[in-house]
């Protein structure tokens, strides 16, 4: 493969796969707050520079990935995400490690992806979908651990039934999954412990 | 290109560790992040420093490390010890970053057997170093059967044992590393800090990561999120208390270590929180020795 023909990744590996975690732990530990996202890198079209960030810095030969319909379309995705990470791409979603969506509207049921199990439940999937607007406040309520009493969230477009998915995946607490959503230049997280509800 | 770091100028990557292994560790934070009090299984690498210097704390604290953070270290909560000034110098060389003994300064605190008496806040990340992660270990050697226990959220055994210490000793007897249930879940071991800590970790605004290098777990407690001490209704948890006030600074309401005197016997009560203590003299607090035994941290606390 000819290094040539591929987008360039992070200038500074080391430094910005910090700070992109940074941002990922933060987001996670506090659900519904909105951090900043540099994503500072070119990424192939329709592969958001956002979720090339997070495969950058958090994929690799040990951690799979699952790409949806439209990201697996592309040759230049798949090359570009083979060459910087060196994952496994995976063509089961109850496979994948990482799963990453491009688009929203064609995404499986949040049940379709790796659950962990009651004794590992850490061996789950975190879906990572591109979106385009996350905020603070609106009509998405949030409680539980990493929110002070409770905080409003919102985020476009949203995955079909997005509050009843997230009920059932909550329910089955310790096992489910973990939602982080990328924007322009922002990353915000729904891990599994948020109780969710549309106010 | 790609994910191979060149070094720094000194021969080591950033926080020593390669990047494949930040990345592993980051995945795990994550993971315990998501499932509070849950322990995840990561694969330990050897650090250049012995098992019993933190090296799980190591580890959690050079992958979420960055140019910008400023690091506190602290054991038995002095920022004095050897352990703490070795962790501390090794975080200064490799990665680069600033170093304080100030609790309010510091964006990452490292620690062995203490949390701060200075709330924290939500800029700040406390790292426990943690030599024995599995609260049910002692009574359940298996890791299988643990797993199970944990995944059926079967926590008899601890109650059981909890509940003996009661008839035998006519309270709890243990008063370090004391069991918590974490966001009404898991049970978890807060690592060897003295329970009177426990109650800070309830609903702390800072997030709470923990490393055990040799058994290979990391877990998380997010911030804002419940944390109970194990207990029953009619032996409700009560922290350790002290019948009088620090030594040199008059504190009251925080954790003391005896410290000797000389060799009659002479002894004293002092923070064990060396910051907390100089901060609160350098206010202007006085305590009944504080005129004669300046820089007693320096001898070091109870151990
Ligand atoms: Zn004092």
């Amino acid at each position: 493969m000819s290094a040539l023909a591929i987008t360039a990744g992070f200038a500074d590996p080391v430094i910005e796969a910090q700070a992109h975690f940074h941002a990922l732990m933060n987001a996670l530990a506090r659900p519904g707050s909105v951090q900043p996202f540099p994503a500072a890198l070119d990424a192939p079209a329709p592969l958001t520079r956002e979720l090339a960030a997070v495969a950058l810095t958090l994929a690799d030969h040990e951690a799979t990935l699952w790409l949806d319909e439209t990201l697996a379309a592309s040759k230049a995705v798949v090359d570009y995400l083979r060459f910087h990470t060196g994952a496994r791409l995976v063509a089961n979603p109850s496979d994948a490690a990482f799963a990453l969506v491009a688009d929203v509207a064609a995404m499986p049921t949040l049940a379709s992806f790796a659950q962990g199990t009651d004794e590992y439940p850490d061996r789950s999937t975190t879906i990572v979908i591109a979106v385009e607007t996350l905020a603070a406040g609106g009509d998405l309520e949030l409680i539980g651990p990493g929110i002070e009493d409770r905080t409003r969230f919102d985020l476009s477009p949203r995955p079909a039934g997005l509050a009843v998915q997230l009920a059932a995946n909550r329910a089955k607490f310790p096992r489910g999954v973990d939602l982080v959503f990328v924007g322009a230049r922002q990353v915000a997280a729904l891990p599994r412990t948020t109780l969710v509800s549309e106010v | 290109m790609s994910a191979v770091a060149a070094p720094q100028a000194n021969g080591y990557n950033f926080a020593y560790l390669d990047e494949q292994t930040k990345r592993m560790i980051r995945r795990a934070i994550l993971k315990g992040i998501a499932i509070p009090g849950y322990q995840v299984p990561f694969s330990s690498r050897e650090m250049p420093m012995p098992y019993g210097w933190g090296t799980g704390g190591v580890q959690v604290t050079a992958a979420i490390i960055g140019p910008d953070d400023v690091l506190k270290v602290i054991d038995q909560g002095s920022d004095d010890t050897t352990n703490a000034v070795s962790i501390r110098k090794f975080f200064a060389k490799t990665a680069g970053v600033a170093t304080t003994t100030e609790t309010r300064d510091a964006t990452i605190i490292q620690t062995r057997h203490r949390i701060p008496e200075r709330q924290l806040t939500e800029k700040q990340t406390i790292v426990f170093q943690v030599p024995i992660p599995e609260p049910l270990r002692f009574l359940e050697p298996r890791e299988t059967e643990t797993r199970k226990l944990h995944a059926l959220a079967d926590y008899g055994l601890m109650h059981v044992k909890l509940y003996e210490d009661i008839s035998r000793h006519g309270h709890i007897a243990t008063t370090y590393d004391y069991p918590v249930e974490v966001a009404d879940r898991y049970v978890m071991n807060p690592s060897p800090t003295p329970k009177f800590d426990n109650p800070k970790m309830h609903m702390s605004p800072a997030l709470q990561l923990f490393g055990a290098g040799r058994e290979k777990r990391i877990y998380a407690v997010p911030p804002f999120t419940k944390v109970r001490s194990l207990d029953f209704e009619d032996h409700p948890f009560e922290v350790q208390r002290f019948d009088k006030p620090c030594a040199l600074c008059a504190a009251t309401n925080v954790y003391l270590d005896e410290v000797v005197l000389d060799d009659r016997g002479g002894r004293m009560f002092v923070c064990s929180d060396s910051d907390y203590c100089e901060e609160r003299r350098a206010d202007g607090h006085r305590g009944e020795l504080s005129g004669e035994a300046p820089g007693l941290h320096a001898i070091g606390g109870a151990s």
